[in-house]
């Protein structure tokens, strides 16, 4: 445990020697609604020109610092800064676009309308029809907003984020309810954003979705973060990767080779895992020339996070 | 300078475009449209072209003197649903946050909502003087007719206040019958239905404390059926009324602001 936590610090330190520019930033941020404590004393940043995803299950705190980021709410201890700015300033929120988790949208505007309007609250909008394309809507624009399907209306909620070309961009659970050919070429748009030069914070919970995305990303549960890295980073830092092979060594001598975490038996071949694959293997060929049906796999994403969510809780 | 940047963009086209997309939404719901537009025109033809045919109120045809009191329900309703109705609707489920997170001037949201119900309220009373001038009785010279809508227009403004009161604090869904519960009491114990002197008398002492009896008491006082009272009585207490109501909208912007939201 000690070892893990002493990764995660390193993560953490590494992102903060990070040369690029910061974008946003909270630092000791508590907020609390009522009861129910949002964000516990979190340090949070977004350098300028990557494509962070905070990740974390429902209710972890994802959509507080979202909201915390666009001077919606107010944070109880700590600051929030945009640009070196405060988020409530006009002259910062015409550097960012949001969209965010609504449920209704006016129904009786076109598209075409309702990007009409936001690009107007933008000193250098982008042109309409390059809005248009970028958010893959140039075909409904002239449709209401009511006659829309789900990812369609997700489309147009990302159009509005963007159509005032800011800097930064939050997306808060951009695909939530779609299917998968949408969420698709959502994610492809989002990537065509951060290639603009654009930094980009999603939240999501949807781990497939930051892998998928990010170049970092944060994990979020109970209001706190409990890792941040890349998606690698993450996934080698909880479960490191997974070796499937059929070998004549014995069980108990591979559980005696350094960096194996566990050895299971699946019909006839075992599954080993290993901080590092390469350092196990390496031994194993020494020892059994005739090792067949190797396979080595990352832990998924969704792996990591459910470790380290579990760890989280147990501490 | 041609060359340089726009730092900011234009407040006048902000306010031109939130305004306009405002009035284009709200016309095509036919919910709101029929609503405020359908329901005094409907009980203007019954009660003032066809119930009362022929008689007379104050000196003045009956057609004549109910479009001072049925314009000022015609203007309750496009004021308070023009507000009130979208408002909590926006607020409740979402879309001002959304509007709030943009760099949008948050005073040209409610200024394009009280537009949209002072051009609803004036479309409403245009309405009621056109079926009033060619089905009905009424005989009023143009600048009579001028200054009644002026009148009207600018008494829709205390109800737009009102609405956006009602829309801080009435849930999306409860919104239209929380402004019913209201509006149409208002509307009848202030003599916009039935004429006030036929008002019971503990009616028509209660009436004094009601912004929509101001209302009609201005509009009827310039087709010459008012009840003598200063006119100075009747835009002070709708001040109040307003500066009231503006307090209880910023107290529920103010508590909003701290709401927990998913």
């Amino acid at each position: 445990m000690i070892a893990e936590m002493h990764a995660g610090d390193t993560l953490i330190q590494k992102h903060s020697q990070d040369p690029r520019p910061l974008a946003a930033r909270l630092r000791g941020v508590s907020k609390s609604y009522g009861n129910v404590q949002a964000l516990r004393q979190v340090d949070f940043s977004v350098r300028q020109g990557e494509l962070i995803a905070l990740l974390g299950p429902n209710g972890a705190g994802k959509t507080t610092a979202v909201k915390l980021f666009l001077g919606l709410s107010a944070p109880d201890t700590g600051t929030v800064s945009v640009f070196g700015g405060n988020p409530k300033n006009s002259a910062t929120r015409m550097r960012t676009g949001a969209m965010l988790q609504v449920a209704k949208v006016p129904e009786t505007m076109r598209v075409r309308e309702h990007i009409d309007l936001f690009r107007s609250y933008y000193p250098n909008p982008l042109p309409m029809q390059e809005t248009l394309s970028i958010a893959g809507v140039g075909d409904i624009q002239e449709r209401l907003f009511g006659d829309l399907s789900g990812g369609q209306r997700q489309r147009v909620l990302f159009a509005l984020a963007l159509c005032g070309d800011p800097d930064l961009i939050f997306l808060d659970e951009p695909t939530v309810g779609m299917d998968v050919e949408a969420r698709r070429v959502l994610w492809e748009q989002i990537r065509r954003l951060v290639a603009r030069g654009k930094t980009v914070l999603l939240t999501t919970h949807y781990l497939e979705e930051a892998d998928a995305l990010a170049d970092r990303v944060a994990v979020i549960n109970k209001g706190q973060i409990i890792a941040e890295g890349t998606p690698a980073e993450i996934k080698t830092r909880t479960c490191g990767q997974k070796i499937r092979c059929i070998t004549r060594v014995p069980v108990e001598e591979i559980r005696e080779i350094p960096g194996v975490l566990t050895v299971t038996t699946d019909r006839e071949a075992l599954e080993i895992r290993a901080a590092a694959a390469e350092l196990v293997l390496r031994e194993l060929f020494l020892r059994d020339t005739t090792l067949r049906g190797l396979e080595v796999t990352n832990a998924g994403l969704e792996e990591a996070f459910l470790a380290l969510t579990a760890e989280n809780e147990t501490k | 300078m041609a060359t340089t940047a726009i730092t900011t963009p234009s407040l006048a086209n902000i306010y031109w475009k939130e305004t306009k997309y405002e009035l284009l939404r709200s016309l095509r719901l036919r919910v709101y449209t029929f609503s405020v537009i359908g329901f005094p025109v409907m009980f203007y033809i019954l009660f003032g072209l066809f119930i009362t045919r022929g008689q007379t109120l104050s000196n003045l045809s009956a057609s004549t003197y109910l479009l001072a009191t049925y314009g000022t329900f015609g203007i309750m309703g496009a004021s308070l649903f023009g507000t009130a109705g979208a408002l909590s609707a926006e607020r409740g489920l979402g879309w001002l946050q959304v509007k709030r997170a943009s760099p949008m001037p948050p005073i040209a949201y409610f200024t394009a909502k009280i537009v949209k119900g002072v051009i609803f309220s004036i479309v409403v009373v245009l309405c009621l003087m056109a079926l009033g001038i060619a089905f009905g009785n009424v005989h009023i010279a143009f600048f009579t007719a001028l200054k009644l809508i002026l009148i009207l227009a600018a008494g829709s403004l205390p109800f737009c206040a009102m609405g956006l009161a009602i829309g801080y604090f009435a849930g999306p869904n409860s919104a239209p019958s929380v402004i019913n519960m209201i509006y149409l009491p208002l509307s009848f114990c202030s003599g916009l239905w039935v004429p006030f002197m036929f008002l019971p008398k503990f009616l028509q002492q209660l009436a004094h404390f009601l912004p929509s009896y101001h209302v009609s008491q201005l509009a009827l006082g310039v087709i010459g059926a008012g009840r003598n009272e200063s006119n100075w009585i009747h835009w002070t207490a709708l001040w109040i009324f307003t500066a009231l109501c503006i307090a209880v909208a910023l107290y529920g912007e103010r508590r909003d602001e701290g709401k927990l939201y998913g």
